[in-house]
Order: structure tokens, then sequence, then C-alpha cells
């Protein structure tokens, strides 16, 4: 079991190697075969993760199952897992099968569309497993080419342009993580995740370009990671690829977009930029604050506005991942813990309503909200299903939402009250979107002559909503089960961030004396 | 002593002697009947050139007084020369066959060129610096315009020759300068006259020296020729002209910044610096436009070139070591890359526009996916190999204290993306069309396939680069010090 992180990360890839090799022919039964395929590997991987689950120890703050090897140009191939990756590794397995049960009905370009997905899945779990700096870059750039294909070939109309704007967008922001990488290295002389988590890098102020940098080496490199994380989250304002996105992808990008990629800006926060540069986290905290507040009300009305549900709900992400920013850099127990659990509990919750556009799209293809209308008369398990994750999204208590908002507003309340208030704001306005959205669609009297034969969900379809609806009230009664394993790294991530403070303080206030 | 000399210099002794005795017995004999064995034979002599220089050589040995040098960085380049031209050779074999331009000349011109290239990162002296470049600028004349009755070729032959000449001109007026300043043309002797005082001559010299080998690594802003040539030449030539010389240019362009002007970085960094920042940018911007993907490439590696500089500018033995690494990993992928060009036919006529890609995923699902891999790579998107050659320049430049510049880089780097991605686009999400046709010869389709494995999966752990890095490390090593 020595290597049961490499090989998680490593079936979805081997799976995709199976189907891209020994998959001839592009007939029915070859279709189905790659979605079997498909669905077996992303099961095994989920059962595989689940041996990394309860392997699993909560109460050690380092990384677990380390794996450690040579790699090239002086790197090291370095996997391990921690209190705050773990359980986006269970999210990503958990969610996959789904995502490929999801898309059964996809008749284009089969095989590949599977080889994409778990291709994609490979990258993603990379990415919370790497401790090395260029793996983690490797793993976490690499996804932007599946993704890329997955919209411009699978997309919608409008998809060249969304598949452009995405991978531009975010390769922009990247690749001055890059230039940070590569400085973090000349300066600590390794790319040791643990390692440099320990190193303080240099505060010194000085000015560059005629503008005095407080905080010195930490806020540029803040704002190198910051610009590339951001841009992934995404937040305001660097959010306008988003709705493209995913608008344009197909539902089952759609989800795996919403509900796994953009939590690896969050996981970048608090892996990277919390940990390595207290300093340039202290300096530059504020502005994310502010931005994050700005971007719930502003983005929530955007959202009361659209007439596309996807693009609605593409908002309404923007607006939790607000939540989410603002909760790390708040930076106690509540806002951190808060924050990790709003990036599960929207996994679900965000995935689960581009699943619940995605069936109504299967069936009329289209998403404008005015072409539908009291879906309820034909399709009360749908209507129950929707009703059900809009109030996740909403964040009614009993669902997993309400943790997530709560504890990330109590966080923020310590730091900074207005920001709180502003935000607060927030929980009013996802509800006046969400609730809008839901009579729009599926109250009233079916009065459209098309939607007359709408069907209501197949059993496949039941049984791809039963899992999201079970975690979404799992975590919503009993909040434990993630805050007891992420708690303790929390803890430690906080306790460390302080005293880097702390010292940093002390420094300045000597150099001053 | 001579006797010891010359045994430094066998390699390229024998390769001329065969070029020679092949070029007379072809022309006494078959004449263009003999031409697919001898495109063979020459590269598989490349193949073994290689191979014996690669494991013969050890430690640095000097022949002529210092003339010419034997190091491991030589054998470095050497090796790359040899092997990327080996493989142009097979891919163009049969493309020039089948389309009548496979004359008997054409491998020996490119052995010929190849010595000169050898000669060239082998230079120790500005003599033979200039005899090696102009042996394989001459050879590459010729071969530039092998299509006489096209009118494209021809002119791209003639623009060649006269833009190459000037600038063969600019180099001996350097060279000139140099040695009138430093009383002498090795590189040893020169070193030591910066030593003692910079005089102004010197500096025009090193300036003139490195706007020589700018137009030869076609770096911006003495990069005008380029696209002209590789749209008018053959593309097996094409092919050619953006991997061999390149990689020869550039480790001459190393050897004389540090054997010669070693002493004096600082002075030839800025200039380097500025020729990288200007070539990234250009190449990134004016590859838009561009229709036909053989230009695009000719900006491709203009751009590439650039970020190569990179590494060059910062003046280190980290930086020549990513230039070198840089420069292997670019001629692979642009080997694969033009292996997929030289498929592109329609009505087996060649067709060099991307719009004719059009749809290609679903005829060549294989092919596309190749192409795929290798646009990504150029582009440097992890984890294709090109990426690695990018992250070691970046390193080395930042670790030179030429931030600006991996910064500046980087922001290259996402413009140059969109070009890359836009022939993505036409293979994968572009409308039917009833665009190529043809099925890929064997060898180009074993070529692609093969690059396409080593540029897809040279970062899996325990490939680790195909153990590149150590050998790159030790031939800087002999180089800078």
């Amino acid at each position: 079991m020595g290597n049961i992180l490499s090989l998680t990360t490593f079936i979805p890839l081997l799976g995709a190697a199976i189907l891209a090799l020994l998959l001839r022919g592009d007939d029915e039964a070859a279709q189905r075969n790659a979605k079997w395929v498909a669905l077996v590997t992303t099961i095994v991987t989920f059962v595989t993760s689940l041996f990394i689950l309860s392997n699993f120890d909560p109460a050690d703050t380092g990384f677990q199952m380390v794996e450690n090897r040579e790699w090239l140009l002086g790197l090291r191939y370095k996997m391990g897992v921690d209190g705050i990756s773990v359980l986006f590794v269970m999210l990503t397995t958990f969610l996959m099968p789904l995502v490929i049960a999801s898309c059964w009905d996809v008749t284009t370009r089969v095989k590949e569309y599977m080889i994409a997905f778990l291709i994609l899945e490979t990258l993603m779990l990379g990415v919370f497993l790497a401790l090395d700096l260029v793996l983690f870059y490797l793993f976490f750039e690499a996804g932007l080419i599946p993704m890329f294909l997955i919209i411009g070939i699978w997309g919608g109309k409008n998809r060249i342009y969304a598949s452009f704007k995405f991978f531009l967008y975010t390769f922009l922001g990247s690749v001055l993580m890059l230039v940070a990488m590569v400085a973090m290295f000349a300066e600590a002389g390794t790319t040791d995740i643990p390692t440099l988590m320990t190193h303080s890098f240099g505060t010194e102020d000085f000015s560059l370009l005629g503008i005095q940098i407080v905080g010195g080496m930490q806020t540029l490199l803040w704002l190198a990671f910051f610009a590339s994380f951001a841009v992934k989250m995404p937040m305001w304002p660097v959010h306008t690829w988003l709705p493209d996105a995913h608008v344009q992808a197909p539902t089952a990008g759609s989800v795996v977009l919403a509900a796994i990629l953009l939590k690896m800006g969050g996981y970048g926060f608090l892996r990277f930029s919390l940990p390595m540069f207290p300093v340039g986290s202290e300096v530059m905290g504020p502005l994310v604050l502010w931005l994050s507040a700005i971007a719930i009300v502003y983005t929530s009305l955007v959202a009361l506005v659209q007439d596309d549900m996807k693009k609605l709900i593409a908002y309404s992400s923007v607006a939790h991942m607000g939540y989410v920013t603002m909760g790390i850099f708040a930076v106690n127990q509540q806002g951190i813990d808060g924050a990790i659990f709003q990036m599960l509990s929207h996994g679900f919750s965000s995935g689960a309503l581009f699943l619940c556009v995605g069936v109504i799209y299967d069936r009329m293809h289209t998403r404008e909200i005015d072409a539908y209308g009291g879906l309820v008369n034909r399709m009360p398990a749908y209507a129950l299903i929707f009703m059900f994750f809009t109030m996740a999204n909403v964040g009614l208590p009993g669902t997993s939402g309400f943790v997530g908002e709560f504890l990330t507003l109590i966080g923020i309340f310590q730091v900074n009250t207005w920001v709180a208030v502003v935000a607060t704001s927030g929980v009013i306005l996802s509800a006046a979107y969400a609730l809008w959205l839901y009579r729009r669609v599926v109250m009233g009297d079916l009065i459209k002559e098309s939607l007359k034969t709408i069907s209501d969900m197949t059993k496949r379809e039941r049984l791809i909503f039963a899992p999201l609806v079970a975690m979404t009230l799992l975590l919503g009664v009993y909040p434990a089960l993630v805050l007891d394993i992420i708690g303790p790294s929390v803890n430690a991530l906080v306790g460390n961030y302080e005293t880097a403070l702390a010292t940093f303080e002390a420094a300045t206030q000597f150099a001053a004396n | 002593m001579i006797s010891a000399d010359i045994q430094i210099l066998m390699p390229e002794i024998l390769l001329s002697i065969y070029a020679m005795a092949a070029l007379i017995g072809a022309v006494y004999t078959s004449k263009d009947a003999a031409a697919p064995a001898l495109t063979w034979a020459t590269a598989g002599l490349f193949v073994l050139m290689a191979v014996w220089i690669g494991i013969n050589g050890l430690g640095t040995r000097v022949a002529f007084e210092g003339m010419f040098v034997d190091d491991g960085f030589a054998r470095f380049a050497k090796v790359t020369i040899l092997l990327s031209a080996a493989a142009v050779l097979l891919m163009s074999e049969g493309y020039m066959q089948r389309r009548g331009l496979l004359r008997f000349e054409y491998p020996l011109l490119v052995a010929l060129a190849v010595v000169g290239m050898m000669v060239m990162v082998s230079a120790g002296d500005l003599m033979a610096l200039y005899m090696g470049l102009e042996l394989q600028s001459l050879s590459l004349y010729v071969v530039a315009a092998l299509r006489r009755d096209s009118v494209k070729s021809t002119e791209a032959g003639l623009k060649y020759f006269v833009l190459g000449a000037l600038s063969s001109g600019l180099l001996l007026y350097g060279a000139s300068l140099t040695y009138g300043f430093a009383g002498t043309t090795l590189f040893s002797g020169i070193i030591e006259a910066t030593a003692h005082e910079l005089s102004l001559g010197l500096l025009f010299g090193l300036v003139f020296l490195l706007a020589g080998f700018a137009f030869k690594v076609s770096a911006a802003p003495f990069h005008m020729w380029t696209p002209d040539v590789y749209e008018g030449s053959p593309t097996p030539v094409t092919a050619f002209f953006a991997t061999a010389p390149k990689v020869a240019a550039m480790a001459l362009f190393a050897r004389v910044v540090h054997d010669a002007f070693g002493g004096i970085v600082v002075e030839w960094q800025q200039i380097v610096a500025f020729l990288a920042v200007v070539s990234m940018f250009l190449g990134a911007i004016a590859a838009i436009g561009q229709t036909d993907i053989k230009r695009l490439m000719a900006y491709s590696s203009i751009a590439h070139m650039g970020f190569a500089l990179m590494g060059l500018a910062a003046g280190t033995q980290e930086g020549v070591k990513a230039m070198l690494i840089y420069m292997a990993i670019y001629v692979t992928m642009n080997i694969g890359t033009f292996a997929l060009i030289l498929t592109m036919q329609k009505d087996s006529r060649p067709v060099t526009d991307i719009r004719a890609l059009n749809s290609y995923s679903t005829k060549e699902p294989l092919l596309a996916m190749i192409m795929l891999i290798m646009m990504f790579s150029l582009a440097g998107v992890p984890p294709m190999l090109g990426f690695f050659g990018k992250y070691a320049v970046l390193l080395a430049a930042y670790q030179g204290g030429l931030a600006w510049l991996a910064v500046a880089g980087v922001i290259a780097s996402v413009i140059g993306a969109f070009y890359y991605l836009r022939i993505v686009y036409f293979m994968y999400f572009g409308e039917d069309s009833d665009a190529l046709d043809g099925r890929a010869p064997f060898v180009l389709r074993s070529m692609a396939i093969a690059t396409g494995l080593i540029v897809g999966l040279a970062w899996v752990p325990g490939v680790n680069l195909f153990g590149i890095d150590p050998i790159a490390a030790a031939a800087a090593a002999t180089l800078v010090n």
C-alpha cells in the first residue's frame, strides 16, 4: 500500500489508455463498451480512494502516505495527503462515476469523450495530491487541455469562443504562478511543498518600478499565486470566463467544472498562499475580503437577471465561491473550516443543479428559462429533486449549504464586521434568484405546447441524483463528519500562520525601535 | 602532433570524404537513380556518427593549437545535430521521391552542411568559426532552391543567399574588429584581451558578431528571411532549416559569448536579453495572422529561439544547460510537427494551409492526437515535453537575475498559445469538409508516433526526460567554468 496515492491517481489514466488502445469502432456496441469501461474505472478509483480515507489519521496534521522518488530536472515526484486535501480527493472520486453516468446518452465521439474525462480525473487528483511545486503545476495546468477539448468539441453553439477564452484566461493566470514557483525554487533551493511551508520568504519592503511593495518578496509571490487561483476560483472581477465556459460546456463538463475544477483555486489558497506567504496574505487579505464581498452581492444581482439557466447557476457559483475566499482569508478556524465545507457542499449542490439543467436540456434542447414553466405537472420527481438542490443552494438549514455559509460568516464576523454585513445580504439574494428560477421553471400551469409531452426522470437519472441528495443531507445534519477530518489540519494551519505573523511583527517592531 | 590533431577531427573528415566521394561516384554512374539509397545511407551514417561521438568522446581535447575544440558541449550539440539531420533525411525521402525532387545532391549537400555545423560548434577560433558557418550556409542556400522550376523555391534560395551573405558580412566585420583590437583570432586570446581592458573596438566587434549570429538563429529583429525561406523551400528542407542549423547556430552563439567573451558577461547579456524578448513577442504576435502552416512554424521558431536565448542571456552555466535542453526539446517537437506537416496532402499535392486541417481528427484520429500533443508542447503546456524546456530556461533566467525577462517570456507564451490552439481548433472543432486525403506513408507515420510518445510521456516518473538533464549539465560545465 506504499503507493496508494499514485495508484488512485493513475487508475483513470490507465482506463483512458485501455480505451484509446484497445477499443475500436464507433458503432453502438463500441460506444456502450466505452461508457462501461469509463464507469468501471471511475468506480474502481472511488473504491481505492476509500482506502486512502480509511488509512487516513485526522489527528496527524502532517502529510500521510507520502511517496517520494526521483524525477526530472532536480525535482522530486512527491505525493501525500493531509486533512485539507483528503476530502477534495474524495469529492473528485465520488463525483466522477456520477459524471460518467450522466453522459450515458451522448452519441458523438463517445470514446474520446470518456478518455477526456478519465484523463481529467487523473489530473484533478494529481492537483490535490502533489507535494512538489512543479508536479502540482503540471497537473494543475494540464487539466486545461481536456477541459478545452470538452468545451470545444462537445459544447454548444458558441463553444469556440468559450473554449479559447477559458484556456487563455486561465493560462495567463497560471504562467505568472510558474514564474513565482521558479522564484521560490531559486530562493529556497527546493520545490518540496512541506519544506516550503516552513520556509519564510523575504519580507523586506522594496520598490519596484517606483511602487513601494509592502511585505516585499512575499507579497509579490502571493500576487503571482493569486493571479492563478483567483482566475480559477473564479473571483470577481476575473470571473467572466466562467459563465461562458459553463453555458457552452456539455452538462458533464459543467458538472466537473463547477464541482471540482473551481475548488482547485480554493485548495491552492489553502496549500500555498496562507502557509507559504503569511505576510503577503496579511497585507493583501483585506483586498480579498472586499473582492469576495463585492463578488457575493454583484454576481447574485447579475444572476437575478439571467435568462439562461446555466448562466444563472454559473453566476451563483461565483457568489458561493465568494464565501469560500472570504472564509479562507478570515484565517481562523471557523472561517477555513467553513470555506472547505462550503467547497465540498458546493461540489454536490452545484453539480446537482447543472445535472438538473441537463435533465431538461436533454429533453427540450434549450436552456432558456422562458421556454419552461409548470414542469411540476408532468415531472413531479424532477420538481422534488430540483427543489431540494435549490434549497441546498440557498443554504437552508438541514442542507450542507447552510453549514458552509454559516461558518464562513462566523469566521469573517470576527475579523471584519462590515464585510460580514455585506456578505450576509448575499444569503437573501441567493434565495431570491434561486427561488425565482424555480418558480419560473417548475411552478405554474403547464401551458407551453412543447412541454405537454415531456417525460419525468428515468431510473438512471434518479440513480445519479440519489447519492448527491444523500451527501447533501448527511453533511447538512451531521457536519462533524467533515469537520472532524479537516479540523486538526486547519487548526495547525491557522496556528502556523499566526506564529509566522507574530515573528514578522516582532521583527518589524525590533527594526522600528 | 598533426596526426593527433587529425584524430580529433576524424568524424568531420570522414563525413566530408564520404560526401565528396559519393558526389563524384553518383555523378559518374547512376545519378538520381541512386538518390534514395544515398539518402538512407547518409541518414545511417549520421546515426552511426552520433553514436560514435556520443560514446567515444571523453574530456576536452584541442586540435590545431586551439582552432578546434572537442569538448562535452560540442559533442552534445553534434549528437543533436546529427540525429535531427538523420531524422529529417528519413522523412524527406518518400516525400521528395513522390514529387520528383529527390536528386542525389540533396543528401550530400545536407551532409556537407552537417560537416559545417560540426565545425561551427567545435570552433575555437574566429577563422574556424567562419569556415564552418560558410560551409553550412552555402550548402543550405542550394538546398533551399532545390525545386529549380518553382518561382517560390528559387526566390527562397535567393533571399536566403542575399540576406545570409549580408549577415556573414556583418559577422566578418565583427570578426575583423575583434581581431584588430584583440590581436588574435583565438577565443582563448580574445578572452585574455578582454580581461585587461575592454576597448571600444572590441565592444563593436562583439556587437557585430552577435548581430551575425542573431541572423543565423533567426532571432528578431534579424528574422526577416525566416518566414519567406520556410514558405518557399520544399517542406522537408524547411524541416531541416528548423532543426539542425538552429542547434548549430545557437551552440556557436553560446560558444563565442562564453569562450571568447566570457569575461564580459554584463556587456553581452543585455544584447542577448533584448534579442530574446523581441523574438518571443514578435514570434508570438506575428504568427497569429498566418494561415500557412510553414510560415506559422517559422514564426513559432522565432519565438522558440527567443526562449533559448533567454537561457543564454542568464550568462551562467545553468543558462547554457537550460539552452541545450531547450534546443534538444525544440528539435524533437519540430521533427514531430514536420513529420505531420509532410503528410498533409490533397489530390496528392502538398497543402500547407491550416484550414485544410479541418476535421482532421475524425479522419486520422491518431495523427490528429499527435499533432495536438505537439501543439500543446510547442505552447509549453505541461505535461508535454515543451513545458520542461520552458521551465529550465525560466529558472536559469531568474537565477541569472533576469526576473523581468522570465515574466515577459511567460506572457509571450500565453499570446503564442493562441495560434497553437487555433490548429487544434481546426483539427478538432472544425466543420466537416473534404480537406486532406491520402494515407500517411509508413516512415512519416512511425516518426510522428515515436516523437508523439517522446513528447507526451517524457514526464513519467522513471522516464525523467530520458536522462538528458545530467548530460546537458555536464556539457554546459565544459563550456562555462
